[in-house]
């Protein structure tokens, strides 16, 4: 049982500072979800809390223990990696006993253990099998099955799915999802892919160029983008912008279009801003959800259609700036075909043209 | 038209097979039919005198022969072991170093580079007894006040050539080592450590298997290599004193010249190959199946 504490966390490669002064505080039992276009540290962070990266600053705590200056076998975590690092000349039995080998247990309490892993990530039929002869779903979950036996205090999984086919990766999520249901231990997960971040995550750490971003429940950080990066990189697809002027109580973009400012936002007049709205959110009169209350409506050509079944994703120009909506109930559109889209304001964004930040009070 | 028409296979391998047979195949049967004759080089029409298996039957009973044999073996064993522990050593302790490892790898290697013969001669100096750079340290360090008989006596002397051998070839394991450590996948190494291993556990349990295909290889190479051991030995002790030191190749390579009865020399030769064969064989068996037990190979 462990809470996991970052306080002013800095890493540094020699003169250059790969994390800078992160700070976040991870309760007990809680899955926390870093996610980031690829290169923004969530390795490094990850790394530094299992201890295989030195701590340039600040403070790694888990349950309540400074950890910084301790070897990873001292923290009580365990660490899924992404390319598995099984041990090749080891059956899938020595692989999940090995830490419990190490841990000088008694075989009788290693056999236990390890068989009570197998029995959960189904590896009992594998088990005196070398990782060689595995698929990569199969090393995947014998990987896992190592970070398990040991009941840790907290699990560290970095990019675990990454390797895997679409599919499977689908597969390997729910199980994951279970598995933190039945271990209910902390569990920090990087990935860059965000709807594995969506849906796994109890609290998702959005990460940019070795910042935190945002923190946020994945509901809390779709719908509450605090700037235009976390807009366009949590969803799919990202959200539109466009780029505009408040003028009185509208948005006037470049070419004239105008559209009223969305519910909630108070802006002076004469201020840049950028308009962020989903495809969710601007559909085709007739193809779309029930009106709500603040609704606007533009007339544009669609330029492409992709098909989806349920629906499709249509994209069109407006104000100059490619948009994708959505189109319920699809039937067929041809290419350049006129058509009303309603938008609903509520769901829209504005943030700061300049810094990208929200404009929400 | 009616030339000779050769398939054209035949014609292609042509060349391929008359560079074989020239360098390999006519001195291969040369001497394997001399090995059968009581062939001297002093009295060359000796060499249609067919005995038979006489000059191995010979050998086989001959207690100088099993002597030299023991000893090749002997010193194969001590040599490659001492080697594979030093070199593993030293390639560790290299690839720990972050700064000039190229220069210390260039470095490693400079052993190698000398002739076995120089490097013979070099250690027939630095163990003199009279002059050598040994008892000198020695005696000025106030150690002993002996001329310390080195290459004199009989067990000394063995322990100077596997001192020499030593020097020259343990870089052959550091580098093979050191090939084996950069190649080894940082991954499993980190859930080594995240699985609670201290550093010599990791070594044993993770770094070990890896390099034992390295270690083996290095086996082969250096076990054909020791098996053959001759120029040390003949420049240090000359398989001596009384033959204590005797190798066997020295001894065969003083029946064919020295004795000049090459027919006798040749036969212990074939017999001494498969030592060679043996060993080699032996290593490359371990090879295989280090690699496999890394799921490497079929
Ligand atoms: N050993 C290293 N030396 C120098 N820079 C590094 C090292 N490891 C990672 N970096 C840099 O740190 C940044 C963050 O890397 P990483 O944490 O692996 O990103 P990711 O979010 O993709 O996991 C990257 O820009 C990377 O180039
Ligand atoms: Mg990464």
């Amino acid at each position: 049982m462990a809470q996991v504490h970052l306080r002013d966390v800095v890493k540094k490669y020699g003169p250059l500072e790969v994390v800078h002064s992160i700070n976040l505080d991870i309760a007990d039992g809680e899955f926390v979800v870093l996610v980031g276009p690829s290169g923004c540290g969530k390795s490094t962070t990850l790394r530094m809390v299992a201890g295989l990266e030195g701590i340039s600053g600040g403070q790694v705590k888990i349950g309540g223990r400074v950890v910084n200056d301790l070897p990873p076998r001292e923290r009580n975590i365990s660490m899924v990696f992404q390319n598995y690092a099984l041990y090749p000349h080891m059956t899938v039995r020595e692989n999940l006993g090995f830490s419990l080998k190490i841990a000088k247990q008694s075989q009788a309490d290693i056999d236990k253990a390890v068989d009570e892993a197998a029995e959960i990530l189904s590896l009992t039929p594998l088990m005196d099998r070398k990782p060689g002869a595995l698929s990569g779903g199969q090393r995947q979950r014998v990987a896992m099955g190592r970070a398990i036996v040991r009941h840790p205090e907290v699990f560290l999984f970095d990019e675990p799915l990454s390797n895997l086919d679409a599919k499977l990766r689908t597969q390997m999520r729910v199980e994951i999802k279970k598995l933190h249901q039945k271990l209910k231990s902390t569990i920090i997960y990087v990935t860059h892919d965000q709807i594995e971040a969506m849906t796994l995550a109890d609290r998702i750490v959005i990460m940019r160029d070795g910042h935190i971003e945002q923190v946020g429940t994945p509901l809390d950080v779709f719908e509450n983008p605090v700037n235009t990066f976390v807009g366009t990189f949590i969803g799919s697809p990202p959200m539109n912008l466009l780029s505009g002027t408040v003028k009185g109580s509208s948005i006037e973009f470049e070419d004239g279009t105008l559209l009223p400012v969305p519910p909630g936002y108070e802006i002076a007049d004469g201020q840049a801003v950028t308009f962020g709205v989903r495809a969710d959110n601007i559909m085709p009169v007739g193809h779309a959800l029930p009106r709500g209350e603040h609704m606007a409506e533009v007339e544009m050509a669609v330029d492409l259609t992709e098909p989806l079944g349920t629906e499709t994703l249509l994209f069109a120009t407006l104000a100059g700036t490619e948009v994708q909506a959505k189109m319920l109930n699809p039937r067929p559109v041809q290419s350049g075909e006129r058509m009303t889209f309603q938008i609903m304001l509520d769901k829209c964004h504005l943030f700061d043209a300049e810094t990208g930040a929200t404009l929400r009070k | 038209m009616n030339r000779l028409k050769l398939p054209p296979w035949l014609v292609l391998l042509l060349p391929a097979i008359i560079i074989l047979s020239a360098v390999v195949l006519i001195p291969l049967v040369l001497s394997l039919y001399s090995s059968f004759t009581s062939y001297r080089l002093t009295r060359p029409d000796s060499i249609f005198n067919w005995v038979g298996f006489f000059n191995y039957e010979k050998a086989l009973t001959d207690v100088k022969f099993w002597a030299a044999f023991g000893r090749t073996v002997l010193l194969l064993t001590v040599a490659l072991n001492l080697e594979m522990l030093f070199g593993l050593g030293l390639a560790l302790m290299v690839s720990k170093v972050t700064q000039g490892q190229r220069l210390l790898r260039t470095m490693m290697m400079f052993p190698m580079m000398f002739s076995p013969i120089l490097v013979g001669f070099q250690f027939k100096f630095i163990f003199n007894d009279n002059v050598g750079l040994v008892n000198n340290a020695l005696q000025s360090l106030g150690i002993t006040d002996q001329a310390i008989p080195w290459l004199v006596d009989g067990h000394l002397a063995m322990f100077s050539i596997i001192f020499a051998e030593i020097w020259t070839a343990t870089s052959v394991f550091g580098i093979l080592i050191l090939a084996g450590l950069y190649a080894i996948p940082r991954d499993p190494l980190e859930a080594a450590k995240v699985d609670g291993c201290t550093a010599w556990q990791s070594f044993r349990y993770v770094t070990l298997p890896f390099l034992m295909p390295f270690i083996y290889i290095a086996m082969a190479i250096r076990s054909l290599d020791v098996a053959r051991a001759y120029d040390i030995v003949q420049i240090m002790t000359n398989g001596g004193p009384a033959r204590r030191t005797e190798l066997l190749w020295t001894l065969i390579g003083r029946t064919g010249y020295v004795d000049a009865r090459m027919g006798y020399a040749n036969a212990m030769g074939y017999i001494s190959i498969f030592l060679a064969i043996f060993f080699t064989i032996y290593f490359f068996k371990k090879l295989t199946q280090s690699r496999k037990e890394l799921g490497m190979g079929a």
